[in-house]
């Protein structure tokens, strides 16, 4: 990088012009710009979603080699609770690292100085979250189709519903966790230790809503559909804490 | 508030986990005037500065801003601009990106257009599309970061070791910079190790010695550095 071209710098006295009354960018805007900074600087590097969907796929394979025997097939709650453990081990290497990029050289500090709302931070930090966890999702579906159930594809929207609300309400609760150890060196360790207790309800959900929609005899789509209900409210739940929360455990006080 | 509103600070404490890190603490940061707080480590300059900026809510006193109270909260966030010895950017984006998505979030119109002005007004308009600003160099990265902290035109400037590891070519512009800000009315309060730096700038000196301020004087001439390192040395048992 030529430093002399920096120092070639215009002195100070010849000021960029003044800036006209800032206007608050809308609620929306800030969040949709928060999430596009996060996926344009992933689209760049494409370092976490390599890791997430290469360790999806790893934790699906060693299962199919557990479980696939000759022409026999898991039972439908094993399929379904092998691709939510995959969702959930992916995810979790995705929420590990969701404020790497705040943390690298204090971009944290410009963004809380900003006034850009903490909710909308936090908004877009996990709408961007669940953008890069809902790719991996649409590999590990294909793969879970593929491998242990034709029924997957039969059920294709139900599943994804399922794995969408599933996905915000565990991003939901990764974000803060993940926003809260942002300085912790042991984050990794920790953020697992922290995060799963409370996400028990929606791996639980998940995987029973899944297991039902793809029972190769009978589907219950009743059961499933309480399911989904279930996870809406969790989704509801989960993010309001988290909007609550973000702004505490990210300054530390 | 106005642009020429002082920083006042009454009685401010903080307290960490039951670790008194400032203790009472009393002064007036004027605007058109660099302050420069001086301490040995661990005298509470950084959390004074994290006070100021609103990101750090103080456990006891009150910071007045004109009519505005400083707190987490606090409308005056927008008219802040901090730089400290880390640039405050995302390495991934180009100083370009950088420079524009804070535009955005402050609401900026024309954001592209300013972050380009920021941008030659700093020198770094030739390097500003390609390189990721993780490649910087150190003196490249303080002036992205200053030209981030300008971008809206803040009222207050806080800036915190700016200069540290910067070589004198940059250590020079950066107080050119100071005295810009300076002469055009703000509050620019300067957090330093460094003795020649501060005596180089500031009008106003705050010491603090183990959270409490052990010296507060404003010379309209300024302090000469041999002054001034005695005047440290005395008051901070150096």
């Amino acid at each position: 990088m030529p430093e002399a071209a920096a120092n070639a710098g215009t002195p100070a006295a010849s000021a960029a012009p003044s800036v006209a009354p800032p206007v608050a960018p809308s609620f929306l805007r800030q969040v949709a710009r928060i999430a596009a900074k996060d996926l344009r600087i992933e689209w760049r590097s494409r370092e976490i979603l390599a890791t997430m969907t290469f360790l999806a796929v790893v934790v699906v394979l060693i299962f199919s080699f557990a479980f696939v025997v000759g022409d026999a097939r898991p039972p439908s709650p094993v399929t379904a609770g092998i691709l939510w453990i995959a969702v959930v081990v992916s995810g979790t290497v995705g929420l590990g690292r969701t404020f790497d990029r705040e943390r690298d050289g204090e971009a944290i500090r410009s963004l809380l100085l900003s006034p850009t709302s903490r909710a909308a931070i936090y908004l877009g930090k996990l709408a961007a979250t669940v953008a890069l966890m809902l790719v991996v999702e649409v590999v590990l579906t294909f793969l879970a189709g593929l491998l242990f159930s034709n029924k997957v594809a039969e059920q294709l929207g139900s599943v994804a519903t399922l794995l969408v609300l599933g996905t915000i309400g565990f991003a939901a609760v990764g974000c803060v966790f993940s926003a809260a150890l942002l300085r912790s060196r042991s984050r990794d360790v920790l953020l697992a230790t922290l995060l799963y207790p409370i996400i028990v309800p929606i791996v639980i959900a998940g995987a029973r809503g899944t297991a039902q929609l793809i029972d190769p005899l009978s589907p219950d789509l009743d059961g499933a559909r309480f399911w989904t209900q279930f996870l809406v409210a969790v989704d509801v739940i989960f993010v309001t804490l988290g909007i609550w929360a973000f702004e505490p455990v990210v300054t530390g006080e | 508030m106005t642009a020429t509103a002082s920083l006042a600070l009454r009685q401010v404490g903080k307290t960490y986990a039951g670790r008194r890190a400032l203790v009472d603490v009393s002064t007036t940061f004027a605007p058109g005037q660099v302050s420069a707080v001086l301490g040995p480590n661990g005298a509470g300059k950084t959390t004074l500065l994290g006070i100021l900026s609103t990101l750090v809510p103080p456990s006891a006193g009150e910071v007045r801003w004109g009519e505005l109270m400083l707190g987490r909260a606090s409308e005056a966030r927008a008219r802040i601009g901090y730089v400290g010895h880390e640039p405050g950017l995302y390495g991934e984006l180009t100083a370009r990106e950088n420079l524009t998505l804070f535009a955005q979030l402050y609401g900026i119109a024309h954001a592209a257009a300013r972050a380009e002005a920021m941008l030659a007004r700093v020198g770094l308009a030739d390097v500003a599309a390609l390189a990721p600003a993780r490649t910087f160099s150190r003196g490249m990265s303080q002036r992205l970061a200053l030209a981030r902290a300008l971008l809206h035109e803040p009222e207050l400037l806080l800036f915190d070791e700016p200069a540290a590891a910067l070589d004198p070519a940059g250590a020079a512009w950066l107080q050119t910079e100071l005295g810009a800000e300076r002469d055009a009315g703000r509050v620019v309060v300067l957090v330093t190790h460094d003795l020649e730096a501060a005596a180089a700038v500031a009008e106003h000196v705050v010491v603090l010695r183990r959270g409490r301020v052990v010296h507060d004087e404003s010379r309209a001439g300024g302090f000469g550095a041999d002054t001034l390192r005695a005047l440290y040395a005395e008051r901070t048992h150096a």
